[in-house]
This record gives C-alpha cells, sequence and structure tokens, in this order.
C-alpha cells in the first residue's frame, strides 16, 4: 500500500513538474517563433507606411495607414509595370509545372515499375545527377541557347523541365510509385491494359499525391529562381517578378524602401497561399525526398 | 544487328518512357559536362574560337587574389552557417517534440522562412534590415548602442548573410522532427526511470539515433550553401563588396563567366566547385563511419 501510494506521489509530482517544463516549451517556442517572424511581419508593416516613417519607427504599426507604397510600386520601372512581371513569371512556373509533371513522372514509371537493360546504371546516373552543381553545365547550355538564338525567351527556363532534368522529382516519385503494389499493376494488364494506358489510367491517378508535391515544389523553385532569370532575360517586356524587384533595387535604390517593400510583399503573397493550402504536401515533399524550401 | 532488334523488342516500353529523360541527360547535362571540361583548358572568349591553353586556368587560379577571396569567403559561409543552421534547427526539433499542443502550427510558422529565404524579396529585407538606418540599428538605438552599418561594413556583411542562412532552419528543422518521430519513445522512459537527465536523455539516446537525420542534413546542407547565389548577389548588388567580403563563389563564377565573358576560365572555376563539393561529400561520407548510428 505505502509503495503504491509513494510511487502516485512521485508520479504526480512529475507529471506537474512536466506541465511546467510544457508551459515553459509553448513560452520559449513562441517568443522565438515571434523574433523569427519580425522582419516579416515589420514588412508588411512598413509597406503600408509613409516612407519616412519606415527608418524612424521599429514599431509595429503604421502611424498613419496609405496604399500609396503599392501604387507607386506597382507603376515599376520605364513603362513596365508589375502586371507584366506577374504575368510573365505565372506563365514560367505554368509551363514548368506541366515540364515537370509530365516528363518526371514518365522516367519514374519506368524506374519503379518497367523492366528494362541496363535500369540500374540509368538509376545510378539519375542519382548522380543529383550532386552535381549546375555550375558545370550552365556555360555550356548558355552558349547552346545562344547559339539557337534563344537568349531573351523563355526556352532556356522551361525546355529543360520537359527533359526532366530535375532529378529530385524524378527520385520523389520513384519512391512513390514503388509503393503502389504490383497486384494492381498486373490486374490492370489482364484486363488488357498495355503498358502506356497502365501508366495513363492506373499509375497517374494513383500517384498524385506525388505529382501534388512536384508541383508546389516546382512553383516555389521557379517563383524563387533567379540566377537563370538574370542569366537568359535582359529585355524588360520579359521580365519576371524577381528581375523586377531587382531592377526597381538598382533604379530606385535606397531612397524607394516602401514600394519595394510593398512589391515584395506582393511578391511573397503566390508562395503564401501555396503554403496555406498544400502544407501537407509541402511537409511531404521534405520529409520523403528531402526537398527544402 | 539481330541483336540489336531483339534487344530493342524486349527493352523497348522502358526506355520510350525514359526518352525525355535520357534527351535531357545526353543533350542538358552529359554534352555540357564534356564541353565545359574542354572549355577549362581553353581561352574561351563566345566570340572567337576557343584556343587551348592547357592548365592554366587551373593554375592561374591560385594566383587570382580575387578568386582566393571568393574560396576563403565561401568557406566562412559553408563552415559557420552550415553548423549553425542544424544546430538551431536540432535545438526546436527536440523542442517541438516534447509533445506539446499545436505542433503542426508552430512547425509551419519555423517553416515560413525556409519558403520565403531564397528569393529576391528577402535579400531586399536583408539588405534595409541590416542597413545603417536599417530596422537592427533602430532597436539598438533603442537600448542606446549605435550600431555599423552592416551591410556595407567588410567586416560584418558575410556574417549578415550568415544570419539569413541561419534564419532558414525550418526546412531542416522539418526533417529533424521526422526522424525525431522514428526514437521509440519506450527508451526515454526506461531512461527516465534510471534517473536520466533531460540532457543525458538528449546527448546519449537522442542525438545517436538521429546521427543518420543529421548525416543527410549535413551533405544537403553543404552542397546547397557551396551553391548559394541570390543573397549575395542582391545585398551586394552583384559587386560582392564591400571589398569582395560577400564574394561567393558562384556570384565570382558569374561575374567571370557572364559579365566578362572568360567563358574558360568561369569553366575551370566551375570544375573546381565540383571537386571541391565532392571531397567535402567525400570527407563527410568516410567519417560517417565513425558517427552515424545505423539501427540493426
Amino acid at each position: 500500500m505505502e509503495i503504491s501510494t509513494k510511487h502516485n506521489h512521485i508520479v504526480r509530482v512529475s507529471k506537474k513538474r512536466q506541465k511546467i517544463s510544457k508551459v515553459f516549451i509553448h513560452g520559449f517556442v513562441i517568443l522565438f517563433g515571434i523574433v523569427m517572424l519580425y522582419p516579416l511581419l515589420w514588412m508588411v508593416a512598413s509597406s503600408f507606411k509613409n516612407p519616412s516613417e519606415i527608418f524612424s519607427s521599429v514599431s509595429f504599426y503604421p502611424s498613419k495607414w496609405t496604399i500609396d507604397n503599392y501604387v507607386q510600386g506597382w507603376a515599376g520601372v520605364s513603362g513596365y509595370t508589375f502586371d507584366s512581371f506577374f504575368v510573365n513569371t505565372l506563365i514560367i512556373v505554368t509551363l514548368a509545372i506541366i515540364g515537370n509533371i509530365i516528363a518526371c513522372s514518365m522516367a519514374a514509371y519506368a524506374f519503379a515499375k518497367l523492366e528494362f537493360k541496363f535500369k540500374s546504371v540509368m538509376f545510378a546516373l539519375m542519382l548522380l545527377t543529383l550532386m552535381l552543381p549546375f555550375h558545370v553545365t550552365v556555360i555550356p547550355q548558355y552558349i547552346m541557347f545562344n547559339y539557337l538564338d534563344w537568349i531573351n525567351t523563355y526556352y532556356p527556363l522551361i525546355l529543360p523541365k520537359f527533359f526532366a532534368t530535375e532529378g529530385f522529382f524524378v527520385f520523389l516519385m520513384v519512391q512513390f510509385m514503388k509503393g503502389i503494389p504490383n497486384e494492381l499493376v498486373e490486374a490492370a494488364e489482364i484486363d488488357g491494359c498495355g503498358r502506356i494506358k497502365t501508366y495513363w489510367y492506373l499509375i497517374l491517378p494513383l500517384s498524385v499525391p506525388a505529382l501534388v508535391t512536384t508541383m508546389i515544389f516546382t512553383f516555389i523553385w521557379t517563383w524563387n529562381d533567379f540566377f537563370g532569370q538574370l542569366l537568359y532575360i535582359s529585355d524588360l517586356k520579359l521580365f519576371t517578378v524577381a528581375l523586377g524587384l531587382r531592377m526597381f533595387l538598382d533604379s530606385a535604390g535606397e531612397s524607394a524602401w516602401g514600394p519595394m517593400f510593398a512589391m515584395s510583399t506582393l511578391s511573397l503573397i503566390p508562395l503564401f497561399i501555396v503554403f496555406v493550402f498544400f502544407q501537407r504536401y509541402l511537409i511531404e515533399g521534405i520529409t520523403t525526398g528531402g526537398l527544402k524550401g | 544487328m539481330g541483336k540489336f532488334k531483339s534487344f530493342w523488342k524486349d527493352n523497348w516500353i522502358g526506355y520510350l518512357f525514359l526518352a525525355p529523360w535520357m534527351i535531357g541527360l545526353v543533350t542538358l547535362t552529359a554534352i555540357p559536362m564534356g564541353a565545359s571540361l574542354y572549355f577549362s583548358f581553353t581561352n574561351y572568349d563566345m566570340f572567337s574560337a576557343p584556343t587551348w591553353i592547357g592548365l592554366d586556368n587551373y593554375t592561374q587560379l591560385f594566383s587570382d587574389e580575387k578568386w582566393l577571396e571568393s574560396v576563403r569567403v565561401t568557406l566562412i559561409y559553408v563552415l559557420i552557417g552550415v553548423p549553425l543552421q542544424l544546430t538551431f534547427a536540432l535545438f526546436i526539433a527536440t523542442l517541438l517534440n516534447k509533445g506539446i499542443s499545436g505542433l503542426s502550427l508552430y512547425r509551419a510558422i519555423y517553416y515560413v522562412p525556409s519558403l520565403f529565404g531564397g528569393s529576391v524579396a528577402i535579400a531586399i529585407l536583408w539588405r534595409q534590415i541590416f542597413g545603417g538606418n536599417g530596422l537592427i540599428n533602430n532597436l539598438l538605438s533603442n537600448i542606446g548602442i549605435e550600431g555599423t552599418n552592416w551591410i556595407s561594413n567588410p567586416n560584418t556583411a558575410l556574417y549578415t548573410l550568415i544570419v539569413l542562412m541561419i534564419w532558414q532552419f525550418g526546412a531542416s528543422m522539418v526533417i529533424f522532427l521526422a526522424g525525431l518521430k522514428q526514437v521509440p519513445i519506450e527508451l526515454y522512459e526506461s531512461a527516465k526511470m534510471d534517473g536520466a537527465s533531460p540532457w543525458k536523455q538528449f546527448s546519449k539516446i537522442t542525438l545517436p539515433l538521429i546521427t543518420p537525420v543529421v548525416f543527410f542534413n549535413l551533405v544537403m546542407g553543404i552542397i546547397g550553401a557551396f551553391q548559394a547565389f541570390t543573397p549575395a548577389y542582391i545585398v551586394s548588388g552583384g559587386t560582392g563588396g564591400p571589398l569582395n567580403s560577400t564574394l561567393f563563389y558562384t556570384l565570382y563564377l558569374y561575374q567571370k563567366g557572364f559579365t566578362q565573358f572568360s567563358m574558360g576560365y568561369a569553366s575551370a572555376m566551375a570544375w573546381f566547385l565540383l571537386l571541391a563539393i565532392a571531397i567535402a561529400t567525400a570527407i563527410i561520407f568516410a567519417t560517417s563511419k565513425k558517427w552515424v548510428y545505423y539501427q540493426g
């Protein structure tokens, strides 16, 4: 009897201690989270401030709300406005997504469900390309695209996706498709489906989660891409959001933080929307494929 | 001929599905790699034919002070930034793994910087925050400290970029969290029975069991950090300044290849980068037997 009450007492004390430590953890994690997000929140709030206030105050709330920064920022530079930058970026992103979905799923189906000679060699090659810094290919690619007269077009940014050059997605889909039971594939074949039909009617519909993850990451990476766009696009007409922001920074300099914050905020909104609606797929992509944001 | 025909008959369907990837592998990876290896032994400006100069580009690297500086800057960025980023990621992940409620909300909040961090918008924000009249100095002046212009001071500029990398620890944290979930809870329970302190539990149970995840994050983090470009380009306005203090390796490569059109030299730089990444990865792999613990 005595032992059991003592034991209960210990359990109760440790439960209490656990509760206290949990409160501490909550407090710390919340505080640290606020510190982390403060720069972002401050930028969003500052985009509604008068420019002079951005420098003078650390306070969060604008003393007087204004959307002037948005109006001025949206007007862009030299007659090219952010409508065109956003539309251009969306075109590139959409086509990149289509390319990645088609080409990567085809390659992944071959690796995951088909038998052919040299498959393991090919798969090893695919894994090797994952590690390859793109700098060793970018110079000849630039020369090639220049030779084809594709500088100042979107081909260099889009076409590679139709050839599954982003091996991460192939890898992600292979992992996923391997989980589709072979019995299902065999049943489809007994029902008279050829390999192509199996891919289209069975594998693709069942792989939707992996396809969505690929879509999301292609969206984020293409939206955030800067190097490729900087390299291939110099015509203002074709400018993307990233290039528009950078040009804005160069031309207006430090004098225009207000409009710059306004446009920076707008440029992050699409990413944020994707994040809010597809968080589950994002987390899944990070944990299974090691894809980073 | 007959052999080829039967090979094709057995394997055509696999290669049909693999065709786009294979075309990409050959035309966008293999041939360009061969070409850039060749260019790295030549003097080539894109406008006249390349001329063979043997190993000159490679030997020149070591007497190019700007290149040496870019190597130094990049090494500091990688060697300080990556371990710190992983430390933060693991620390917060461990806290979140204590069975507290609201885990997915916290995880989302900490992930947001990783989502945005690579963008031009955030690099612009960073330039303001750490500028002379920026947010940081305004905060500091409230407590009576007068800060420097962190961005234009060659002693601090690089560290603002390291802070930016650390700020994006969320993606690694998510991976750590997934790893921590795999650690059997019974281990902690029996350790608690034996009176092990939280630190003991962490260092004797948690850390050894998630070394495979540390390993993965370390390799990916190093490969990524060696190739960082956007923040340095935007924060320094493309120059790598002040005094080359933010001249990331890739930024110098960009300047050499695409503003000075020294394609041969830039190709040599690219191959050196590949070599550096391969060596760094090989070292981590080689030492991993000593510190990575695989269950079963």
